[in-house]
């Protein structure tokens, strides 16, 4: 029991590290055998997946508080301390980068330049994602945030397509910007507790509590400020409308790894955001802004699904449709309610499954054709059959159908707002409906009828890797879709703390708010 | 009269490094052209010593000379930073100065001169003291600029320099005598302790303050007096400009800080306010026009300029924290900017010829470990977390919002921004861009390596642990900040 003990400070540190370690023992790999790097790549990532379900195996669901926690001072005389732990939001979302990185690894198979410095930076970004989910130190949190962009600007850069270079530049840059200014919100944070505490520190349940007892209090004019900060951060990652233009760029030139990644666990980090810090630091001007941030939200589902719908690059299609799905998250996030957060986290587990899906078919036919426009396919299901299949299934669940993972996302979020705010909830369904006809009319045109383009006669089927790439996630689609308490059970608490946190101050602000008059 | 006790520990560094000068002066026509090189293997011996020397000057705290020379954690500080910088350069101009067929030992010669006025300038009490150090080191960088004799842009940088600089140092004497007519003192502290006397003349006080800071902000290379630098730093050999970027400015900064800190309290809220559009100004102009220039070592100088503005920003809060921040800064720059110009100078070939950014294309599928480590001397410069750019970046910026200057810590993290454009696009040339040829002829010589893995380590341990010297650039500038 002892050693389990000691495993469980140690295993957030063990299971961020890995990938890095793997990384530098990778970095001794003679560059020419290909074979041996990408097969050590993906056990290094396998063996993080392993690790990381020890997590959720010992993970405690009645407990809202952070779990597997480590504090270590790092730089005491700044009050910066190396503090990790994981709730029940951020569990999941680690599992699902450990569980997509060795899915884009067995998709990077083909990749044969440079595999070296590919497989170094893939492990490197798995590194970062988890650890931007795992920090409780503000200073920590900005370090891994800023520090897997250097990956993903590689990944895109260097293996991406055509216009690679100005996409990783946006990329970056988009990110930067949005960054920096949330870590002049950090420090400013970071002084306002210190002077009204005395303890200067970083360290995010700290200042947390500060706020929820009252010891530290905010003027409204500087809140506004902060909040605006740490938003326009999050809001360029996920994107929301009308920040969003760097996304479809950037997933359309990146290799389909780099897609994966950065569609199913590069985007969550906005949102994630949004629910860690966001809405809990800043409760009441989330509450003053909620209305106008849903809004945006449902700008963007509808203008996602409409731009979707008359793209001629798939990729692209698939880039919009991230655009429209993370609107619901955001819009769930922003209802204040239990439903609207409970299909937040749900739609970002669900979205990282099926969009990653999504791209991982995506690259498939790319590969094999190298074109990813629709006009340029056309009866798929002739030549490919197990293909088609999978691929309708996937896109079934990219529409949310019932039964599979989408839906739940979909429906919570939608029942969530419906309750706080009824109009919003209604233009938003119409996106679900549009991403209906979107996804299904891009299907039709590339699998259905009979085979238009002479190229596509000798097209193979998928071969047994690409099938294991795609079994473990067609088994969470369904899984995510019949069973959806074995994944919300776990979040309650941490989404009921949420909840008291931001209905408080609610509560509080209305109050103050008809007192003002007498 | 009284005779000052001589206390030879306190300057024993300065006269470690004086020796070893002068000593390879006198051995270099007993050498041979081909063996000139050991002479540089013994200057970088000179700067070890020194370095070692700083221990017995630093158990000499106090003033000496008739209050002329002070020792304290401060000027210890600079010290190892500016002898750090001598043997770095050393190392990267061992190898380089064969190659380029002008093996002449005065070069570091003049390198060890050249660093003992930096330390004159960081242990100067006085003002007179400050112009002796100055000109030390200006007249021996002016050398050191044109040392490729035979290049038009190399004695382009080397009169530039000298014309401009002899006006920053005209500049420099005037601010001395104003303040000397208004105070009747060149002593630091004497004159901080005049200007609170009632009759002062206020005027002369501003003017004198106004002359000096454009002085040292032409030495620093600080907006709008950065004008010179581009054009020295391109026609200068390469190590020189490294030494340049790093050296002078440092002292700059030292002298700086320790003049109107000591010297002006009375007037802090004016010389603040001056401060923060000088860095305003220098991080934005710096950064910005940085990313036009085709040239690496343009690209450089414009970073130079706007990595000042980032240190002037520390400066500006006038706190005990702001002037911690800004002495991490000069080391961190230090450490990353002279590793960016180890491998230039590596990269650079003859007469240092391939210095457009378009010839580092294809250099990572080439020469993998030089490309790799460019790229982390680069990001470190444009601030990535983990390394010592960023560390130093963070505690500037701290202490930025910790006064109350927000909106100046903000225009530095949007500049930041705009910077990463410009050092990515080395990458984005050396990572993304095929091979325009092999990179055959590139020699990472014994020398290199040292120089390379000293300045890889620094990067990552004060980017990662920046604990310990926090703490000492802590203790340094406690002594005499507020």
């Amino acid at each position: 029991m002892d050693t389990l003990n000691n495993l469980d400070g140690a295993i957030l540190t063990i299971v961020t590290f890995v990938p890095t370690l793997g990384a530098i023992l990778l970095l001794f790999f003679d560059r020419k055998n290909v074979r041996a790097i990408r097969a050590f790549a993906l056990v290094v990532a396998l063996v993080t997946f392993v690790l990381s379900l020890h997590l959720i195996a010992h993970f405690n669901s009645g407990r809202s508080d952070f779990q597997f926690l480590v504090n270590v001072p790092w730089i005491p005389s700044v009050g910066i301390s190396y503090h990790m732990g994981v709730d029940g939001i951020s569990v999941f979302l680690i599992l699902l980068a450990t569980i997509l990185t060795p899915l884009a690894v067995l998709a990077s198979w083909s990749v044969s330049t440079r595999a070296k410095e590919y497989f170094v930076f893939m492990l490197m970004l798995e590194t970062g994602m988890i650890g931007v989910f795992v920090s409780l130190d503000l200073f920590l949190f900005y370090l891994f945030w800023e520090v897997m962009l250097v990956p993903m600007y590689f990944l895109i850069g260097v293996w991406g397509g055509e216009r690679r270079i100005y996409a990783a530049m946006k990329f970056v840059l988009y990110t930067m910007i949005g960054g920096v200014l949330m870590l002049v919100a950090i420090l400013a944070l970071y002084f306002l507790h210190g002077n009204a505490t005395g303890t200067f520190t970083f360290s995010y349940p700290e200042i947390l509590a500060a706020l929820a007892k009252g010891a530290l209090v905010i003027d409204p004019r500087i809140e506004l400020l902060l909040f605006a900060a740490f938003f326009l951060a999050f809001a360029i990652k996920v994107p929301l409308f009308p920040f969003h233009t760097w996304l479809p760029d950037a997933h359309v030139e990146a290799p389909t790894a780099g897609s994966v990644l950065l569609a199913g666990v590069l985007l969550k980090m906005g949102t994630y955001g949004l629910m860690r810090f966001s809405l809990p630091l800043f409760p009441k001007v989330s509450h003053i802004f909620g209305p106008f941030i849903s809004m945006l939200a449902v700008v963007g589902i509808v203008y996602g699904a409409l731009v979707a719908m008359v793209q001629p690059d798939l990729k692209k299609l698939v880039a919009y449709s991230s655009v429209s799905h993370l609107g619901f998250i955001v819009l769930g996030i922003f209802s204040f309610t239990t439903q609207g957060l409970q299909g937040a986290v749900y739609q970002m587990l669900a979205h990282g499954v099926s969009t990653g899906g999504l791209f991982l078919l995506v690259g498939m036919i790319y590969e094999r054709r190298h074109t990813r426009l629709i006009s340029e396919f056309g009866g798929l299901a002739n030549r490919m059959p197990v293909f088609a299949g999978v691929f309708l299934f996937v896109t079934l669940s990219s529409i949310g159908l019932p039964g599979l993972n989408g839906f739940v996302g979909e429906f919570l979020v939608l029942l969530g707002t419906f309750g706080a705010r009824p109009g919003y909830a209604v233009v938003a369904a119409t996106g679900v409906i549009l991403s209906a006809v979107y996804m299904l009319w891009m299907f039709q045109r590339v699998i259905w009828g009979e085979i238009s383009n002479p190229h596509n006669e000798a097209l193979r089927d998928i071969g047994s890797r690409e099938r294991l790439t795609l079994v473990p996630l067609l088994i969470l689609i369904v899984w995510m879709g019949m069973y959806s308490n074995h994944f919300l059970r776990p979040m309650d608490a941490s989404i009921a703390k949420l909840m008291n946190r931001v209905e408080r101050v609610n509560t509080e602000s209305v109050r103050t708010a008809t007192q003002l008059p007498q | 009269m009284n005779i000052p006790e001589i206390n030879l520990y306190s300057i024993l560094p300065i006269v470690v490094l004086s020796v070893f000068g002068i000593a390879i002066m006198v051995l270099e026509p007993f050498v041979q052209t081909e063996k000139r090189s050991a002479l540089g293997w013994l200057a970088l011996a000179g700067t070890v010593v020194a370095g070692v020397a700083i221990v017995p000057m630093h158990n000499q705290p106090g003033q000496w000379y008739s209050n002329l020379w002070i020792v304290d954690d401060y000027s210890t500080f600079f010290h190892a930073l500016f002898i750090f910088i001598a043997a770095m350069t050393t190392l990267i101009s061992i190898d380089y100065l064969p190659r380029e067929k002008m093996n002449h030992a005065e070069y570091y010669a003049l390198l060890l001169f050249a660093t003992a006025g930096m330390l004159v300038m960081a242990g100067s009490n006085e003002l007179m003291m400050v112009f002796i150090g100055l000109e030390i080191l200006s007249i021996a960088t002016y050398v050191m600029a044109g040392f490729r004799r035979t290049d038009l842009r190399s004695n382009e940088a080397a009169l530039k320099y000298f014309l401009l600089g002899s006006f920053a140092s005209a500049f420099f004497l005037y601010g001395v005598a104003l303040i000397f007519g208004a105070t009747g003192s060149t002593h630091l502290i004497s004159i901080g302790a005049a200007t609170f006397l009632p009759d002062l003349q206020l005027p002369l006080v501003y003017l004198s303050a106004a002359l000096i800071l454009i002085a040292l902000c032409f030495k620093v290379a600080a907006a709008p007096f950065h004008i010179w630098a581009p054009d020295v730093y391109e026609g200068a050999p390469t190590p020189i400009t490294g030494f340049m970027s790093v050296g002078p400015k440092a002292a700059g900064f030292a002298v700086l800080f320790r003049i109107f800190v000591t010297a002006f309290p009375l007037i802090q809220d004016r010389w603040t306010d001056v401060m923060w559009v000088v860095a305003a100004l220098t991080m934005i102009l710096g950064n910005v026009i940085a990313v036009v220039q085709p040239n690496i070592k343009r690209m450089l100088a414009y970073s130079s300029i706007a990595h000042a503005g980032y240190i002037a920003m520390a400066f500006t809060t006038a706190t005990n924290r702001g002037g911690s921040a800004a002495l991490f800064y000069t080391l961190a720059y230090a450490v990353m900017s002279l590793g960016a110009f180890a491998i230039v100078t590596m990269l650079g070939r003859s007469e240092d010829g391939k210095v457009q950014l378009t010839d580092f294309a294809g250099l990572a599928a080439r020469r993998p470990g030089l490309a790799a480590l460019l790229s982390l001397f680069l990001l470190s410069l444009a601030g990535v977390p983990g390394t010592a750019g960023f560390a130093g970046k963070f505690f500037i910026f701290r202490s930025a919002v910790e006064s109350g200057m927000t909106s100046l810590a903000v225009i530095g993290v949007l500049t930041t921004v705009v910077s990463f454009y410009y050092y990515l696009y080395v990458i984005v040339q050396m990572y993304m861009k095929d091979p325009a040829e092999d990179f055959g002829d590139v020699k990472l010589t014994p020398a290199l390596g040292v120089a390379l893995t000293i300045a890889a380590i620094g990067t990552l341990y004060l980017g990662v642990l920046p604990t310990r010297i926090l703490e000492w650039t802590a203790g340094a500038a406690l002594n005499f900040l507020r």
